[in-house]
């Protein structure tokens, strides 16, 4: 056949190798790995074998399952070449800088492979050593916000950089009119340099600085600057409507001052007395020892009082309250001269120059006011800003840029920044997303995430801080400076610029200056290089003539959310306000006596009527506590954007309450409110206020204190044949015996200040789930530490549970974290029937996620109801899209890949942070040593800004919670529920106040 | 020897003969299924359809459908569950204890309470699995052998108590009921015309041939079952009631517990028995087999029972007050004047007031006040299951946590699944298996029918209707 014609399958074939004679019968012998195994030696006669065939049918079986199951293509790419400091597992910190609208704080970033996943103070910094703010912990999903621009926009369409560069740079040439520069306070000084050479080449420019929560009078009262207040070195507080806690000035600054002098034990048992006057119920004055509401009308009437006292300048008339505590605090004030402290939240110059007057008769300059030391955490003029406003509509500028400001948003005159900005040529916006401002302007240029970009920070004259990247951008963002620096022609990066300019701070060789200053994210030895221009306005201390309105609506900031500028953060947006719990929008706080007097009870609707006609609708929460008269509102809600849906559909926004006078921003106004009928659910993650005459939380005073520290906190005793005897003392337990460590927490009520760090904190390190307003209205909110806020109540008979669920109407106020509390004899422990939840040999009650069933009998029977159940799938699942960091793929970088998501049907709670006890332990093996005491530190207690968290092991008789415990024995420590001998590891120390 | 009791009033009316007894009762197995019948299989029907979409529902979504939270974390799941497991009580009492006891009004209603108890489980044990946040892992709370390592249960848990003490129940009745049918099943098979009846009812049968041996046996099982099921009665809810009463909360720790469950659990066993019998005896017109005297008699558990819940009622007041614990005080003082009083207080007058009324025989004999009676109490058992789990937990020790609960539609859906789960199964029981058990009210006929028996007449009378059923004569 040999005439045939032949075609080979390949030049093997026509090669004929013996390769290819042994494998040509074998075309694919990937699907048949069997016949090629059994070659040689085997004995068949090329049948499949019994075994094989089940070989055969096994792995058929597993291909054709395989094939059946979808699972997303993974791609795990190696590093080429590892970069020097990624450790796969192993987390970097980077010292950097979070500011925002007044909110300082240095941290530390945790990053690991690349991505931040966790912000930690930075104890190198002396102005915020210890704790952040809960915004600053938060700050770090901002980084992965889904809704962030991704690209340059030209009149709302994506455009190149270079085009849009391009076209600003040739729109900027050719400008007419004013070019301006609006933004909210910066304290970066080579931010504030170039901005002022960028404006330099312009015939008219201006750098128009204006706060969404102006301190403007504050700042024309005392030369332009913050006045430098140290809080720990006041022993009367008196504080007029400022809530320097949680929204006023530089609060964790504030708060680790105020502190210092409010921690006391046996040996020193002085703490300073904190009188509050003030309309809300801030944070601020839920600590305060002494409390007075007053309408905002009267806040004047308090500073001339006070003034007129302190400076022997005239009697004053002024009925507040019964005066007993007026009168007290003025008695306070000249009996510590050189001791007290006087702030006002007051946006009236006139009263601030009043409290700065008081301020320097009480000698506080030099003491409790560093003279040499400001705050630049607010600059902003009111004046400046209503003036740009009137020149837009004027159609006197001729380009106009937007930095971290949105006044069409958060400006009392918003509608004339809209009506203004349509005569402005060339409007830029630096926005991170298009915000009601940017959605006005021609371009859209994005600015970096904080943690994507390099900056410089001076919160306070001498001390220095760096931001740093972190990551690389993750969007084509560009950092405002650099665009700046572009458009000005200038071919440095801001990387270079700052560095250049800190060469005039530099001591000795200026690499290693650079590199120290880097490394440490702060440089305190005094040099300063922020610039701010002095205000040399005198300020008459004639004040505005308010005249008290029928129903006085105040604007205030929330401590979560701000002005709302990061209203698009599902962390912040279920952080309860530490004073109404509310969660997931704002509301109408209502008095008590008002909601009586209107028969309004909380949820229904209320129209909200301001002078000015305009009208919005929002649910009335009765707020003990709220002077009568008034009502207080939120700001930051109310927003419809695109690009912020968290956001979208919560509250209204209350901006409208906002006036101006006399150049000034006021944040009253006199509203009228009507009931609509409606109703609508406010989410609080709390519903009963009062303590029920519990001994749940245990407070006293400092009298009793002084007298016999023995005396303040009260200890259950049960009664036997022997006599009463301490709880634990009667167990049918064995107790557990701890040979390494047994941790232990230690929470110190006197030093809480209830501003929820420690719960964002929590959230952020555990990977906890965001579960939005439904499921927080089902009191399903997730969080694993949260704080218990309790009123006191009405004045009721003893047993008279009706009356005593009523809050008073001033009601004191005492905030309590309340976590795991990890029982040694825990009733979860017990129950459950898998044993999913038992004890570990270190004292800590575990949870085992794998093991659990769902049963949650353990949450049933846990008395301090700390446990929380996946009611649903949280992750992954579209019902929960706000829950960002669970639900797409950017977010999910931000979850700490050190502890597990939940999945749905799984109970958990607090670990005492066993992963980085774990870790600790682990780096202590390896270096062949004990941990050291303050190496593991629980997310809570680290970011505890002023220090009430101590977390240690109890086994160590020299560690911290040992002496803290050893010296607080039977004097302020006390454990929740100690009759029910479950004997907790977690200890509080008793609250004491310190009453006029 | 036929002695008939003067006061005694007789267990079977109307003077029915031993093959009456088989004709009335075989009758609705026999015959084409009446309009009635279907009419009431279909409401049960869309009752287990709701069962089914509801458990659809929480099983793909989770159990947050149920209107759960943080503070409250078991509430109608947990109280249908034992309100179900209280239920069913009553048939093992009825056969078990009054099987030992002798009390022979028990055999004509025995049958059916059984059935009850049975069906009532199936419904009890659906909660704990749907309860679970993973109920794909449910069988992880048996002690398995398993491959997690020496992974076990944790035998300290009242929850693994609860599973021990459910499935012995459920495997103890379900053995008994069943060799109780069995000679009844053979009657049927012995009558049964068609073919798949005949066939089918021969396999339920076991080949039971009714010889001497077979029945001895039988009596012997029955005794040694009654003996093992006795024991449960106590023990299923006392177990169950260890649930609340080893917790910590207050409400729940409770020494008081045990007892005050085992007699709710038979006051409202009895309740549902009577509910299910006064329709069964109408429908299928077995009112001389169930009669006013059984009805008075089983009113008469029902005053004790009810008397006994109501004492406990108090006792828990007078203890809260007494043991000075203000926690334990607020408890009760909450669950009578708190956000959830309309319960507790449904709860007083239904399983406390109304049941006094059976101190009226007039009442306790009368139909229509007994069945209002009945359901009622049901009623009332319902809402103590609830005011224990809800009342207790929503207000415990931190006033922070408290919280309240509502249900959804899912909690709804699932509750009223699961009676129209109850009753599908007790549709096709009563349809398919004989309602009453023919064999010992035989045993009673001649004891307490009311009727002088005349050996020679009625005897003979009776057994030559016997020997003309052909498959009778195999024997």
């Amino acid at each position: 056949m040999q005439d045939r014609i032949k075609y080979w399958k390949g030049i093997e074939e026509l090669n004929n190798t013996p390769e290819f004679a042994k494998h040509a019968h074998n075309e694919f012998p990937e699907f048949l790995p069997l016949d090629e195994a059994k070659g040689e030696g085997s004995t068949s006669n090329g049948k499949t074998q019994r075994r094989d065939f089940l070989k055969l049918l096994g792995f058929s079986m597993a291909a054709v399952s395989l094939a059946s199951c979808e699972a997303p293509v993974r791609k795990a790419i190696p590093y080429l070449n590892k970069p020097v400091d990624v450790e796969p597992g192993v987390a970097n910190w980077y010292a950097s800088t979070y500011y925002l609208n007044g909110d300082y704080n240095s941290i530390l970033v945790k990053t690991r492979e690349g991505r931040p996943i966790k912000i930690e103070p930075n104890p190198s910094s002396s102005v915020t050593p210890y704790g952040t703010s809960s915004r600053a912990q938060a700050s770090v999903l901002g980084v992965y916000d889904n809704n962030r621009l991704r690209f340059p926009l030209i009149k709302g369409k994506e455009a190149k950089w270079e085009e849009v560069d391009k076209q600003i740079a040739s729109r900027l040439a050719s400008v007419n009119g004013k070019v301006a520069i609006v933004s909210s306070t910066i304290i970066s000084p080579s931010t504030k340099q170039l901005i002022d050479e960028f404006g330099a080449r312009f015939g008219n420019f201006e750098h128009v600085v204006y706060d969404a929560n102006s301190a403007s009078a504050l700042l024309a009262a005392n030369g332009g600057v913050f006045p430098g207040y140290d809080f720990s070195k006041a022993n009367v507080i008196v504080s007029i409507g400022a809530d320097f806690l949680g929204t006023w000035g530089a609060p964790v600054p504030f708060a680790k001052q105020y502190i210092q002098n409010r921690k006391i034990d046996a040996d020193n048992p002085e703490m300073s007395r904190h009188y509050q006057f003030e309309t809300i119920l801030s944070m601020t004055g839920g600590n305060a020892d002494v409390r007075v509401p007053i309408k905002p009308s009267e806040e004047a009437a308090v500073v001339t009082a006070i003034y007129n006292a302190i400076t022997g300048g005239g009697s004053t008339s002024a009925k507040i309250g019964d005066g007993k505590a007026l009168a007290a605090a003025i008695r306070d004030l000249q009996a510590n001269r050189g001791k007290a402290l006087v702030v006002s939240g007051s946006n009236d110059p006139a009263v601030q120059a009043m409290v700065a007057s008081i301020n320097r008769a009480l000698g506080a300059e030099g003491t409790t006011i560093d003279s040499a030391s400001p705050y630049f955490v607010k600059q902003g003029n009111d004046a400046q800003m209503i003036r740009l406003i009137n020149e837009m509509n004027a159609g006197s500028v001729g380009a106009i840029f937007f930095y971290n400001s949105n006044p069409a948003y958060d400006h009392p005159l918003a509608e004339k920044v809209i009506a203004g900005l349509k005569k402005v040529a060339l409007k830029v916006s630096f926005a991170e997303r298009v915000d009601e401002t940017a959605v006005l302007a021609d371009f859209v240029t994005p600015d970096n995430h904080y943690l994507e970009s390099w900056n410089d920070f001076e919160p306070k004259r001498g001390f220095l801080s760096i931001s740093q990247p972190v990551i690389s951008p993750i969007f084509t963002t560009r950092q405002m400076q650099d665009s700046l620096l572009k458009w000005s022609g200038n071919s440095t990066n801001f990387y270079e610029y700052i560095r250049n300019n800190w060469r005039k701070v530099a001591t000795g060789d200026f690499n290693k200056f650079w590199e120290k200053a880097v490394h440490d994210g702060v440089l305190e030895n005094g040099s300063s290089m922020l610039k701010v221009a002095p205000s040399t306005v005198a300020v008459s201390t004639t004040v505005r003539n308010i005249k008290p309105a029928g129903i006085e609506a105040v604007l205030y900031e929330k401590v979560g959310i701000g002005s709302g500028s990061e209203a698009n953060n599902p962390w912040l947006q279920e952080l309860p306000d530490p004073i109404s719990k509310a969660t997931w929008g704002n509301y109408v706080a209502m008095p008590i006596a008002m909601a009586k007097e209107m028969e309004v009870v909380q949820g229904d609707v209320l129209a909200v009527t301001l002078p000015t006609g305009q009208t919005f609708e929002l649910p009335a929460l009765i707020q003990p506590g709220q002077a009568n008269g008034t009502v207080a509102i939120a700001m930051g809600y109310g927003r419809s954007l695109e690009a912020g849906p968290v956001a979208n559909g919560l509250g209204a926004n209350a901006f409208q309450i906002a006036n101006v006078i006399d150049n000034t921003v006021a944040y009253s106004s006199p509203v009228s409110l009507k009931k609509t009928g409606a109703t609508s659910p406010i989410a609080q993650t709390q519903t009963h206020h009062t303590i029920m005459d519990r001994l749940v939380v245990q407070e006293n005073t400092l009298t009793n204190y002084k007298a016999n520290p023995k005396e303040v906190t009260e200890y259950i005793r049960i009664a036997t044949h022997e006599g009463p005897a301490k709880p634990a003392a009667i167990s049918l337990w064995d107790d557990y015996e701890y040979k390494n460590h047994h941790w232990g927490m230690v929470i110190d009520l006197n030093s809480c200040i209830g501003c929820g760090s420690c719960t964002i904190s929590c959230n952020v390190e555990n990977n906890i789930p965001v579960v939005g307003k439904a499921e927080v209205l089902n009191r399903r909110e997730m969080h694993w530490m949260r704080i218990d806020r309790y009123y006191s109540a009405v004045e009721h008979e003893e047993k008279d549970y009706a009356t005593m669920e009523n809050p008073a109407e001033n009601p004191s106020v005492i905030f309590q974290p309340m976590l795991c509390q990890h029982c040694n004899h825990a009733p979860c422990e017990t129950v459950c029937p898998v044993a999913a939840t038992m004890h570990s040999s270190e004292g800590i009650n575990q949870m085992v996620y794998n093991r659990c069933v769902g049963t949650r009998y353990c949450a049933n029977n846990c008395p301090y109801k700390v446990r929380r159940f996946n009611w649903f799938a949280y992750a992954n699942n579209e019902k929960f899209n706000f829950n960002e960091p669970m639900n797409n793929d950017l977010g999910k970088m931000v979850l700490n890949p050190d502890v597990t998501v939940r999945g749905r049907g799984v109970m958990e709670k607090c670990s005492f942070c066993v992963q980085r006890v774990q870790l600790g332990k682990l780096e202590a093996k390896r270096e062949n040593r004990r941990p050291k005491d303050g190496e593991i530190v629980t997310a809570c207690a680290q970011s505890c800004p002023t220090e009430a968290i101590i977390f240690g092991d109890m086994k160590d008789p020299e560690s911290r919670i040992s002496r803290v415990l050893a010296r607080q024995k039977g004097e302020r420590a006390f454990h929740v529920l100690e009759e029910l001998n479950v004997q907790p590891n977690v200890t509080y120390l008793t609250k004491i106040r310190n009453l006029a | 020897m036929q002695h008939v009791s003067p006061i005694r009033e007789p267990l079977v009316t109307g003077g029915k003969t031993y093959h009456d007894i088989t004709n009335d009762v075989c009758r609705q197995v026999e015959a084409k299924p009446n309009a009635r019948w279907a009419a009431a299989l279909a409401v049960s029907l869309v009752g287990l359809a709701i069962f089914i979409y509801s458990c659809y529902r929480t099983l793909w979504y989770g159990i947050g459908e149920w209107g759960l939270n943080k503070t409250v974390g078991w509430a109608w799941d947990i109280t249908n569950f034992v309100w179900w497991v209280g239920i069913g009580h009553a048939g093992t009492l009825i056969s078990a204890i009054l099987l030992l006891f002798r009390q022979k009004w028990r055999t004509s209603i025995n049958r059916a309470a059984e059935a009850m108890t049975i069906f009532a489980v199936i419904c009890a044990a659906m909660f704990p699995v749907l309860h679970m946040g993973r109920p794909w892992l449910a069988y992880w709370v048996l002690p398995l052998p398993n491959t997690f390592g020496s992974l076990w249960v944790n035998f300290n848990s009242p929850l693994l108590w609860d599973v021990f003490a459910i499935s012995t129940y459920f495997s103890v009745s379900l053995v008994f009921w069943y060799i109780g049918l069995i000679p009844d099943f053979a009657t049927i098979r012995d009558r049964a015309t068609g073919p798949i009846a005949r066939r089918a009812y021969s396999v339920l049968s076991f080949g039971w041939t009714g010889s001497a041996k077979a029945w001895s046996r039988y009596e012997t099982v029955s005794l040694i079952l009654a003996g093992l099921a006795t024991p449960l009665v106590l023990s299923v809810h006392t177990i169950v009631s260890f649930d609340f009463a080893t917790s910590v909360i207050p409400g729940w720790h409770t020494t008081i517990f045990p007892p005050y469950f085992v007699a709710g659990a038979i006051f409202s066993g009895f309740a549902m028995v009577l509910t299910l019998m006064i329709i069964t005896r109408k429908t299928f017109h077995l009112e001389h087999y169930i009669t006013l005297e059984h009805v008075e008699s089983m009113n008469k558990v029902i005053i004790l029972t009810g008397s006994i819940v109501g004492i406990a009622y108090t006792t828990e007041f007078f203890i809260a007050w007494y043991s000075g614990v203000e926690y334990e005080q607020y408890a009760f003082i909450n669950r009578a004047f708190g956000p959830y009083w309309w319960a507790y207080w449904s709860m007083m007058t239904c399983n406390v007031i109304t049941p006094q009324l059976f101190w009226f025989r007039k009442i306790r004999r009368s139909l229509t006040a007994t069945f209002i009676i009945s359901i009622f109490v049901n009623i009332g058992m319902w809402f103590e299951r609830f005011v224990i789990i809800v009342t207790s937990l929503h207000r415990d020790y931190l006033p922070s946590s408290w919280a309240m609960f509502s249900p959804t539609m899912i909690d709804i859906g699932v509750y009223v699944g699961t009676i129209g789960l109850f009753f599908t199964l007790f549709f096709l029981f009563a349809k398919f298996f004989p309602v009453v058990n023919m064999a010992e009210v035989k045993a009673i006929l001649k004891s307490s029918s009311g009727v002088k028996h005349h050996p020679h007449k009625t005897m003979h009378g009776t057994e030559k209707e016997l020997n003309t059923n052909p498959h009778h004569s195999n024997e």
